[in-house]
């Protein structure tokens, strides 16, 4: 026996050794992201990385944000470490953060130039001044629009519109009969859909979520008067089907030629003066997103950023991948495959001082000045308890964000009043805000 | 005697690991769910899991979507099984006599059920129901008249006539099958006496059908309480909550809030509603069959 046995176990060992050996020659990074053209061309562009780095695999999931999400945050909830590295916001990086779930983002080389990075993306990143996730871009809001419609029809965009004079556009646009509607907003529910619009209208027309006791203000008068503007709007000079609209559906219906006005990311400018995709390309104007009663919080500001979840097992490997995916080299990888334009928006102050960028993209001052105007901390015309312009930056947010947005949309579809859904919708928030212990 | 004795005992020890096996299968999965629903658990509130009692009971049953889940249920199964087993028997009926073509006639009627329910409803959603480019929109511009916007003005009306499409085949199928039993000297016999085909069908075919209609609504009620895909897919049980059942309400708490305690509860409560829909089906199927 025992003369059989040695060999085999001495071959046991020596397979360990070399699986070990492999192992260490090449560690497998699994990324988790959403189906954004930029992501789709990180993807694309990661070959450059892979041929620089012969000992790492990148493994590539990629997902509808919804179903991301669902993977992503039951994945890091119950530690199971299938991702190494993870896309996610604003909203979930400081919380992740604050629950020890992610590998803080320090000791950065030099070269990355960490304070190329705008402070608020940076500040939206972090908790306690920890910086948890490299941002990849980063957007405000801004209206976008037809230079052409508005020439033929006589009126002018101002540089700040307010939702008043929108209205009068939508108005004036609006010929349902040429497949030309006056205004495209994002009418899906979820929080990250139509809520995102919605919380920088309530915030223009001078409400917010909360008190400062961090009772629910859904049923203010300033949520009444920006709901009942929206529906009316949308409702009336929107495309048929609002309701189910989201940003992709909107950029599709504006590149198409079907709106003369639509309010979304600043990501977008790079897609609609995209001749390749956009029939309007050379038609589009921008303005700022509109203001009402203050443009405080008028634009919203997100991030979206690579982390690495303590649970991985390849956190060097994912580290290297995560620096070079953000970092400038990457923005010039980009610049020289797809042109200047294309590169990620939103996140460096040097890519604003780059007059060759500044040329190539028509967008890029107006994306600055809304990146600019955002401020998570002063989002709201009364003090309000919270951060975060378009979220508020609370665990329960995703839960009864998703249900107000649920109870807009059905008011935007004509099924429920706006007076019911804002009493729905209050006690629901007000109900949570119970239950996680913020009122007693 | 002890031969028969030492026989069951081997038969009981051999057939124990299945036993335990499938008992396992069905209680550690429902003692996870008890258990959960009784912790204040949500995936992005990490630590906690306090123990707290029959509080996700009382979220979930005081939830402003809880009743309108419970009425959107109960009137998706009722429009449901109205539909599919009037027209089903009304089908069947007429199929069940010879004219050229049956086999294929029945072959069409059948096949809708052999299509995965996210199929069916991404069809209905982008080729039929669209209000630009569905086949519906087109038809209407046709005659000159608005397309109708589906999912945001119709939307329980859309869903039922989705799930609807989907469960008539099987109606059909089973009747058509309870059908070719019928007694032929019965019905030449009630055409000798001078019947009409209204009042055999009234007093014969009906009668004869009576068994396996019950059998229809009972299976049909059973898959239909759970209904999820076809919502899903088409209005995210929307607009509002003018589509969210039960089973959509409990995916909305488990996967898009992520509260494991509340979805756990509703599940459980989910299971007891379906429990006691069983039961009354039950009794009446087996009152039913105790009048045949």
């Amino acid at each position: 026996m025992q003369i059989t046995k040695a060999p085999s176990v001495r071959l046991a060992t020596l397979a360990c050794a070399v699986s070990l050996s492999t192992a260490a020659l090449a560690e497998t990074v699994t990324i988790g992201t959403v189906n954004n053209g930029d992501m789709i061309r990180m993807q694309a562009l990661s070959s450059a990385f892979e041929a620089a780095h012969p000992d790492i695999d990148l493994e590539w999931v990629i997902l509808e944000e919804n179903v991301l999400r669902q993977r992503l945050t039951t994945d890091i909830a119950a530690n199971s470490g299938q991702f190494d590295v993870m896309t996610i916001g604003m909203y979930e990086t400081p919380i992740w953060g604050e629950n020890g779930w992610l590998e803080p983002m320090n000791n950065l080389p030099s070269s990355y130039d960490v304070n190329d990075i705008f402070p608020s993306v940076r500040g939206g990143l972090s908790y306690d001044d920890t910086l948890y996730a490299l941002p990849f871009y980063a957007e405000s809001s801004m209206t976008y629009y037809r230079k052409d419609l508005f020439a033929a029809a006589g009126l002018t965009m101002p540089a700040e519109p307010t939702w008043d004079q929108m209205r009068e556009f939508a108005v004036a646009l609006h010929d349902p009969s040429k497949e030309q509607y006056g205004i495209c907003l994002r009418g899906k529910a979820g929080w990250g859909e139509n809520m995102a619009l919605v919380t920088t209208m309530v915030n223009a027309f001078g409400g917010s979520w909360f008190d400062m006791d961090w009772n629910a203000q859904l049923d203010s008068p300033a949520w009444h008067e920006a709901i009942n503007f929206y529906v009316d709007i949308l409702g009336n000079y929107g495309p048929p089907g609002a309701s189910s609209n989201g940003f992709n559906e909107n950029l599709a219906l504006f590149n198409t030629g079907k709106c003369a006005m639509w309010i979304d990311a600043t990501v977008a400018g790079s897609f609609v003066t995209d001749a390749s995709q956009s029939q309007v390309a050379d038609q589009v104007g921008f303005a700022a997103a509109p203001k009402q009663k203050t443009s405080k919080g008028s634009g919203w500001l997100w991030a979206w950023a690579l982390a690495i979840p303590v649970s991985s097992d390849a956190k060097d490997a994912a580290r290297e991948f995560v620096t070079w995916a953000t970092s400038k080299e990457y923005s010039e990888l980009v610049a020289d495959e797809y042109g200047i334009a294309a590169i990620p928006p939103g996140t460096r102050a040097s890519t604003y001082e780059n007059q060759a960028y500044l040329d190539a993209a028509e967008f890029a001052s107006m994306t600055l000045s809304q990146m600019q105007k955002a401020n998570p901390n002063d989002q709201t015309l009364n003090p309000s308890p919270y951060t975060g312009v378009q979220f508020v930056a609370i665990p329960g947010f995703s839960g009864f964000g998703t249900v107000v947005g649920q109870q807009v949309s059905g008011a935007l579809a004509g099924n429920t009043s706006v007076d019911q859904a804002l009493r729905n919708a209050n006690q629901v928030v007000n109900r949570e805000m119970r239950r996680a212990g913020y009122q007693n | 005697m002890s031969q028969i004795n030492t026989n069951a005992s081997v038969a009981k020890i051999l057939v124990a690991p299945s036993v335990i096996l499938l008992a396992l299968w069905m209680i550690v999965p429902l003692a996870m769910t008890i258990y959960f629903s009784t912790l204040n658990f949500n995936l992005m509130i990490p630590g906690g899991r306090d123990f707290i009692g029959f509080e996700n009971f009382y979220w979930f049953l005081t939830d402003p979507s809880f009743i309108t889940g419970i009425i959107n249920t109960l009137v998706l199964v009722g429009a449901v099984l109205i539909i599919t087993v009037g027209l089903g028997t009304l089908i069947a009926v007429l199929v069940d006599n010879p004219f050229p073509g049956r086999g294929l006639v029945r072959v069409l009627l059948i096949s809708p059920f052999f299509i995965m329910p996210t199929v069916n409803a991404l069809i209905w959603k982008n080729l039929l129901m669209h209000p630009v480019s569905g086949l519906f929109a087109w038809l209407f511009r046709q005659v000159g008249l608005e397309p109708i916007d589906w999912f945001t003005d119709l939307p329980m009306t859309s869903i039922v006539i989705i799930v609807s499409w989907q469960w008539l085949p099987f109606a059909i199928l089973i009747l058509m099958t309870a059908l070719q039993s019928m007694d032929q000297e019965q019905l030449e016999a009630a055409r000798m006496d001078g019947a009409g085909p209204i009042s055999t069908f009234w007093h014969i075919t009906l009668p004869h059908l009576a068994r396996p209609l019950v059998v229809v609504i009972m299976i049909e009620t059973i898959f239909l309480l759970s209904v999820f895909a076809e919502i899903f897919t088409t209005t995210s049980g929307g607009p509002g909550t003018q589509t969210t059942n039960l089973a959509y309400l409990i995916y909305t708490q488990a996967l898009l809030q992520f509260d494991v305690g509340m979805a756990s509860a509703g599940g459980l409560i989910a299971v007891v509603l379906a429990n006691v829909v069983a039961v009354f089906l039950i009794r009446a199927v087996g009152k039913s069959l105790a009048e045949q």
